[in-house]
């Protein structure tokens, strides 16, 4: 780890003020994934913004139909928020698969949103149920959010405050877990609210993607039945030692299938 | 005599009370004044030629103390670093032995490869130095693919082994066996891969060394599991420092599976450096070295030929084995893939002839060398795959062919074609008892079952055997070994009455501050909180050989039987003076000493009070003091052997194998702690299955980069992925030592490949699955159901 000088505002503004004012500031969620990087020695950040003093940024809400999920929400407290599993218990469902119990006590929507991690939990329940992204400087919709490989549409020094999801009628996020990682390879979630459905994939592209075809089967028939001919191209999705692009194309057929069996039970 | 702490008894670990409150002391712990901490700037090419090395940035780097190079340490006189074990080719030609240098000069031969030492006032000065080395390479090709690394064309990693050849060795006649195939009614054939691993001990290698200028004195602490063969090994042969200049300290240490047995560069450089820099010097892998250059396991490529006649006995085995050595000899390299591998490929059975031909090659990868089984499970694997593949093929069931061929109780000692000669064993009441337990006659209600719910139920059998308790020292010296075998222990008795057991095992996990103390209690009649045992440092125990090949009770425990005879004989003499009796009227009994058919006695405390205040004393006769020590040389390995059934259900549409039902029978011969024996049979069955499931050390075939080079891409077994076990027990004690104890450190690890493969293969039998690489991750298997489907639908 390289040295760097460490902050600790009370408030969301002087988080800002901080961040704004140094060539290389980065803002520090859980650390989960911050931390490892630095020891790495992957990032050398001049200054390092912890957000955990800053009060207003966790905590769960209730607006109307929406559930806003502040950035500094732990994944534990989503997992197991009465408020989460009475409106969507697939997205505290979701939250109870992010990594083990040390990473969910520590880890926050926030920091795994703005990082937009290939493998990530988070973005496919983002995308799948069409949630708002709220910023310090104003808000995205998450079809534009999720830009590619670790990037986002998050300008320079921009903070996420909350996450805004709308309930879903029906919905349920299937994971296919990396063996070694565990993290995501493929994980699908399936939202239906209305007559429309988001079919939202994780894992297997650089970023989190939707399969409009899947939606617009599902939108006319919500059953497995619908989408087992669907068939989704591997051309640009990952390839490691664990999972081919020919495989994970193969697996967001099979979570999709389980993720809508899931909705449907 | 079973009491609640003796011999049988389940005693809680003792050692895990500080284990469990952080209050364990590791090497990394250790408070030294006025440390320094060391960083090893590591090679980035798996081959490359070192054309400069410019180090005039990174000495003006703040905190520098010293930076040292191949080139100073060559300078120096600093020797190769060792293989301790001399095997001869099939022309009787020793093995090729390339230059191991401690900090590579010229070239490099792996990703990890160390190139330069940075000494600095902390850790994170030495690596802002090293980054600011500059070294020039000539990156050249390299051989990262065994299946290629003889093949003319193959980049060579070594000038001294041409070709890549280290040695081509071979066992048994080939001719007899081949005679004996064109015999036969049926042959079985099999290529398989027995996938590389990473050993992955939870503390990572670390080293601590000072110098004392005053008596010329160096100490090293080292995460080893044999501290004084470390020290000969530096002394006799490295560094030149004498022995008795030399302490080696190994306190606890967190695991090591066979990969901290070994000497390594970075302890060499350490501590060769102390006396240099003048201060001492720590340095502690972090977890990307541990995967990039603790010494790897594994990694066969093989092609086996089984020849059965009409009725399903086997006449002859053929077996050809590549085996990778990485890119230099580690300690005991040579010997794993020919002593702890051929000599095994009996099995359990009554093949008469067996020829097996291994060739060594060196590769640009990381060494390999022993980890946990070495050799032992390779050779199961191979055996009981090949066994399984011929019950498909003559569509007899798997137990039965086994029970067909075992080798008979009536045959102990029982000589294999091989070299070995079996001691005991009673192999078809395993099977049974197994059999019984998996209730393997329900498999096919339960595979229907699965079947029903879309899943591909399937069975394994792996019948192991393994030849551990290194060893006999005559036996290891005429096969090559360099070191003895046998093992040490001393009673050190105080005039309280408590004792220290010093052994010259080394307990890294495996709990024998437990077990030895319960030998004792056992024998002596000791209270388990009046004893202590002692272990790791060669300035207060007396030499001994270490902890690997499932040796510690069997041999150690041995030593201490041995030391507790002579604590007895003498205690027999002052209580016989004591009492006024005979000695020969003398009999120890629950830790008193007794004249039968009197009630006089002398309790084992009051003798050891006497002997260290003789006052009343038969000192004419004896010595006072009671302080006893024993060496103990085995006459033959311990011989465990067991039978473990796996059944897996694989769900044909993600290749995700879940194994449901797991069972391990095995003979330990007599057992000391039943509880600590779950546990090593548990972790040895959890690294089987990881190394049938998931593990797999990958590297690029063309760069040499380490693909699988942390635990986001290598994947370590974790609880979910084992159920509980089912065990059972058959014992046949072992005949030739004191305690009739066998092994039980690698059985788990040894076995569970092959059950579990053979339980994949079976699962995928009916889809025309013929052939299922090691490990069976779910990529690997989706992609053989996916071809078979495709296969079956043109
Ligand atoms: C062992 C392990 C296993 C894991 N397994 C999984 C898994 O299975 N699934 C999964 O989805 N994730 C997994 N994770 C990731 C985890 O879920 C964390 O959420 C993720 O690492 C982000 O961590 P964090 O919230 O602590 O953010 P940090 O690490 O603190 O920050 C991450 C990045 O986001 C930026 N950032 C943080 N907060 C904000 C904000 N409010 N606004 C803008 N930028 C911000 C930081 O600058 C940094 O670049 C795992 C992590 C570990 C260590």
């Amino acid at each position: 780890m390289y040295d760097f000088a460490y902050h600790r505002p009370k408030s969301l503004a002087d988080a800002a003020t901080v961040l704004k004012g140094k060539d290389e500031a980065r803002p520090m969620a859980g650390g989960m994934t911050l931390i490892p990087t630095l020891k790495q020695r992957l990032a050398r950040p001049t200054d390092v913004v912890d957000l955990g003093g800053v009060k207003e940024l966790a905590g769960i809400k209730v607006e109307g139909s929406n559930l806003v999920i502040g950035a500094m929400t732990k994944h534990v407290t989503v997992a197991t928020s009465a408020d989460v599993k009475r409106m969507i218990p697939a997205l505290a469902d979701l939250a109870g698969m992010i990594g083990d119990p040390a990473v969910r006590n520590r880890g926050t929507i926030g920091g795994s949103v703005a990082n937009s991690d290939p493998a990530a939990d988070y973005p496919a329940a983002v995308l799948g149920l069409n949630a708002t992204i709220t910023t310090n400087t104003g808000k995205h919709a998450a079809d534009s959010f999720f830009k590619g490989l670790f990037e986002t549409a998050l300008g320079e020094g921009e903070l996420i405050t909350s996450i805004s999801f709308p309930k879903p009628d029906k919905a349920a996020y299937m994971k296919f877990r990396n063996p070694a990682s565990r993290y995501a390879m493929v994980g699908v979630f399936v939202a239906k609210t209305g007559n429309t459905v988001r079919v939202a994939v994780t894992g297997a592209g650089p970023a989190a993607f939707r399969v409009k075809a899947m939606e617009d089967a599902l939108a006319k028939n919500f059953t497995s039945e619908a989408i087992k001919d669907i068939k989704i191209p591997a051309d640009g999705l990952n390839s490691d030692i664990h999972g081919s692009a020919e495989y994970r194309a193969h697996l967001v057929g099979v979570m999709a299938r389980r993720a809508v069996d899931a909705a449907n039970k | 005599m079973t009491t609640a702490t003796g011999i049988g008894a389940r005693v809680k670990r003792r050692e895990d009370v500080r284990f469990l409150t952080g209050t364990g002391r590791y090497v990394d712990d250790l408070p030294l004044a006025r440390a320094t901490y060391a960083y090893f700037l590591r090679s980035p090419h798996a081959h490359a030629k070192i054309k400069g090395v410019d180090l005039s940035e990174a000495e003006k780097m703040p905190g520098v103390v010293a930076i040292f190079t191949g080139k100073d340490l060559a300078e120096a006189k600093v020797g190769s670093l060792i293989c301790g074990w001399v095997v001869k080719d099939k022309h009787g030609e020793p093995h090729k032995a390339p230059p191991h240098p401690v900090l590579a000069a010229d070239t490099v031969r792996y990703v990890g490869d160390p190139v330069v030492m940075v000494v600095a006032n902390s850790h994170d000065e030495a690596k802002d130095a090293a980054e600011k080395i500059k070294v020039d390479y000539e990156v050249l090709p390299a051989n990262v693919d065994l299946a290629k690394a003889l093949d003319k064309g193959t980049a060579q990693v070594h000038a001294e082994a041409p070709g890549n050849l280290i040695y081509d060795w071979e066992l048994g006649v080939k001719a007899d066996v081949d005679a004996a195939f064109a015999k036969a009614a049926h042959v079985t054939k099999i290529d398989i891969v027995n996938n590389r691993l990473i050993p992955n001990a939870m503390e990572p290698r670390a080293a601590a060394a000072e110098y004392d200028k005053g008596t010329g004195h160096y100490t090293l602490w080292s995460t080893s599991q044999n501290p004084h063969v470390l020290r000969l090994i530096l002394s006799a042969f490295v560094l030149g420092i004498p022995e008795h200049k030399l302490r080696v300290i190994a306190p606890d240490v967190g695991g090591g599976f066979g990969s901290k047995i070994f000497c390594y560069n970075e302890e060499t450089a350490v501590c060769w450096a102390s006396s240099r820099v003048g201060r001492p010097i720590k340095w502690t892998a972090e977890r990307s070295e541990s995967f990039m250059t603790d010494a790897h396991g594994r990694d066969h490529v093989t092609h086996a030929e089984l020849a059965l006649d009409k009725d399903g006995k086997f006449l002859a085995l053929k077996v050809e084995t590549i085996a990778n050595m990485g890119a230099y000899l580690s300690t005991f390299s040579t010997a794993v893939p020919t002593y702890l591998y051929a000599t095994l490929l009996a099995g359990q059975y009554t093949t008469p002839l067996i020829y097996a031909n291994v060739k060594a090659a060196v590769t640009h990868t990381a060494p390999v060398d022993a980890y946990r089984g070495a050799g032992r499970p390779e050779a199961t694997f191979v055996i009981e795959s090949i066994v399984s593949q011929a019950a498909k093929d003559l569509k007899v069931d798997p137990a039965e062919l086994r029970r067909k061929n075992f080798i008979p109780s009536t045959a102990f000692p029982y000589q294999t074609p091989v070299a070995l000669q079996y001691d005991s064993g009673n192999y078809p009441p395993i099977i049974d008892e197994a059999m019984k337990i998996a209730d393997y006659r329900g498999f096919e209600a339960r595979r229907a079952e699965a079947k029903s719910r879309g899943k591909l139920r399937g069975i394994g059998f792996s019948s192991y055997i393994e030849a551990c308790g290194l060893a006999p020292s005559q036996v290891i010296g005429q096969l090559g070994g360099g070191v003895g075998q046998w093992e040490s222990a001393q009673l050190k008795f105080n005039p309280t009455g408590n004792v220290q057991v010093i052994t010259g095992s080394h307990s890294h996990g495996q709990g024998h501050e437990t077990t030895f103390a319960q030998i004792v209690s056992d024998k002596l009649g000791v209270p388990l909180e009046n004893i202590e045992v002692v272990h790791g440092d060669t300035s207060t125990t007396t030499f001994g050989m270490g902890t690997y090949g499932s040796r510690s009770l069997a041999v150690g425990g041995s030593a201490i039987m041995k030391a507790a005879d002579k604590i007895i004989a003498k205690g027999k003499k002052i209580a016989a003076h004591l009492m006024e009796a005979s000695v020969d009227d003398v009999v120890f009994e629950d830790g008193t000493f007794k004249v039968a058919g009197t009630d006089k006695n002398v309790p084992l405390a009051q003798a050891v009070f006497a002997a260290y205040v003789p006052h009343n004393y038969p000192l004419a006769e004896i010595e006072p003091g009671m302080d006893e020590n024993a060496f103990y040389d085995p006459a033959n390995f311990v011989y465990p052997a067991g039978t473990q059934i796996c059944e897996v259900e694989v769900d044909p549409d993600t290749g995700e194998t879940q194994i449901v039902n797991f069972t391990a029978v095995d003979d330990f011969g007599n057992i000391i702690n039943p509880m600590i024996v779950e546990g090593q049979v548990h972790g040895g069955i959890a690294q089987g299955v990881g190394q049938a499931l998931l593990e797999h050390a990958v590297y690029d075939k063309e760069t040499g980069q380490l693909v699988s080079g942390s635990y986001m891409d290598y994947t370590m077994p974790r609880a979910d992925d084992v159920p509980s076990f089912k065990l059972g027990y058959k014992v046949t004690p072992c005949p030739h030592n004191p305690l009739g104890v066998k092994g039980c450190g690698e059985a788990g690890a040894i076995a569970a490949p092959a059950a579990v493969m053979n339980a994949v293969r079976d699962a995928l039998a009916p889809l025309g699955v013929t052939h299922v690489p090691m490990p069976a991750t779910p990529l690997s298997v989706w992609q053989l159901i996916h071809g078979a489907s495709r296969a079956a639908a043109e």
